[in-house]
């Protein structure tokens, strides 16, 4: 029930952010609309199975954003110029190794920055195995073990 | 520079409809029809700007939304024959060229 | 002030700019399926950030800003899903990548017999 209440206030917040007119009918519409989408997902069976937000260090996840643009732009400069080099420089490579998170939030967080960042790829996420496809032989080398890895492990509550 | 940024993603959109055209995979075209989906959203946002219309953001909000539940249900129906949530994944040999 | 802002803003955008081309560009070139996601992930993450951020700067603190925030949000969560449902798929239905140190399919013929 705490999660219904929680879904149905986040929804009320997103559609007064996204519609920023506060006439009465428009209110009445989105208390309405954010009922029918709590309805609907309750009845898809979609709400809960995954961990409360709370067993994360929120200040270590917020302190990641910035590190993960960071490392984000370095990584689509590499690739940028890997792409406009005239010979084409790759060494592609599949790598599988162990994460060192256990949560599914912590997994979901490490597997999403590969993605997000260019030059790997995760292709499949499981506990305890990631198998990630790597543009170089260089990005490749640096995934098992990478400071991503550990601030990942860091953010979980243990 | 907004018009600039515009042609570029012209240009984007364009390269990405070449490799949906020669790709020779399904995968290759699905993961051009997910670029364009991208590019299309930010088109909206810059055209938005150059027109001095802001509800163009909307309907980008919406685009991107639609444009990843898109790809993945194309995908859930090329690997499974239909779209129902409870199919079975085919097996590999099944799928191959 | 909003000179510089402007001036910074078309920065942004000319970046954004040019990094999606790069994108479309390796989505092009590339060798293969797995390689051609690398090249359309630049569009995804760096093209429309930059340019989300030029538009940010143009707009100011509004509504729109927050607007534009939602969009880079939406893309910085749900372009790495739809990419590793794509490549897991791919590599479900038997494609497989291209590995090893290589340059061109030219070259790898000659080198290695």
């Amino acid at each position: 029930m705490a999660r219904s209440f929680t879904i149905l206030v986040a929804l009320l917040l997103f559609w007064l952010l996204l519609s920023g007119m506060f006439v009465p009918f428009l209110l009445a519409a989105g208390v309405g609309s954010a009922i029918a989408v709590l309805l609907f997902s309750r009845r898809m069976d979609v709400i809960g199975g995954e961990e409360l937000p709370n067993r994360l260090h929120w200040f270590k996840l917020l302190a990641y954003g910035p590190w993960l643009i960071k490392e984000i732009i370095l990584a689509a400069w590499d690739v940028s110029k890997r792409i406009l080099h005239p010979k084409l420089p790759i060494s592609p490579a599949l790598v599988e190794f162990t994460p060192s998170q256990t949560m599914d939030a912590g997994l979901v967080i490490h597997a999403n920055s590969i993605t997000l960042t260019p030059g790997t790829i995760s292709v499949e996420v499981e506990h305890g195995r990631f198998l990630v496809h790597a543009l170089s032989s260089e990005a490749a080398a640096s995934l098992a073990g990478s400071e991503m890895d550990r601030r990942c492990a860091d953010m979980e509550v243990r | 520079m907004l018009a600039a940024a515009t042609l570029a993603l012209l240009v984007t959109v364009a390269l990405a409809l070449a490799r949906a055209a020669l790709g020779p995979t399904i995968f290759d075209r699905l993961q051009a029809a997910n670029t364009i989906g991208t590019c299309a959203m930010l088109l909206l946002a810059l055209l938005g700007f150059l027109g001095g219309r802001p509800e163009f953001l909307d309907i980008a909000l919406v685009y991107g939304l639609l444009n990843v539940l898109g790809v993945i249900a194309v995908l859930k129906f090329f690997l499974q024959g239909n779209s129902s949530a409870t199919g079975q994944v085919r097996r590999s040999e099944e799928l191959r060229p | 002030m909003t000179t510089l802002i402007d001036f910074l803003s078309a920065l942004f955008l000319a970046g954004g700019a040019f990094f999606s081309l790069v994108g479309g560009i390796g989505l092009v070139r590339m060798p293969d399926f797995y390689t051609r996601m690398h090249g359309a992930s630049i569009t995804e993450t760096l093209g429309a950030g930059l340019m989300l951020i030029g538009l940010m700067l143009l707009a100011g603190l509004t509504l729109v800003t927050v607007k534009l925030a939602m969009i880079g949000l939406l893309i910085l969560f749900a372009s790495p899903t739809a990419t590793h449902a794509l490549a897991k798929a791919a590599l479900l239905s038997g494609l497989k990548p291209r590995l090893g140190e290589q340059h061109s399919t030219t070259e790898v013929a000659s080198s290695k017999p």
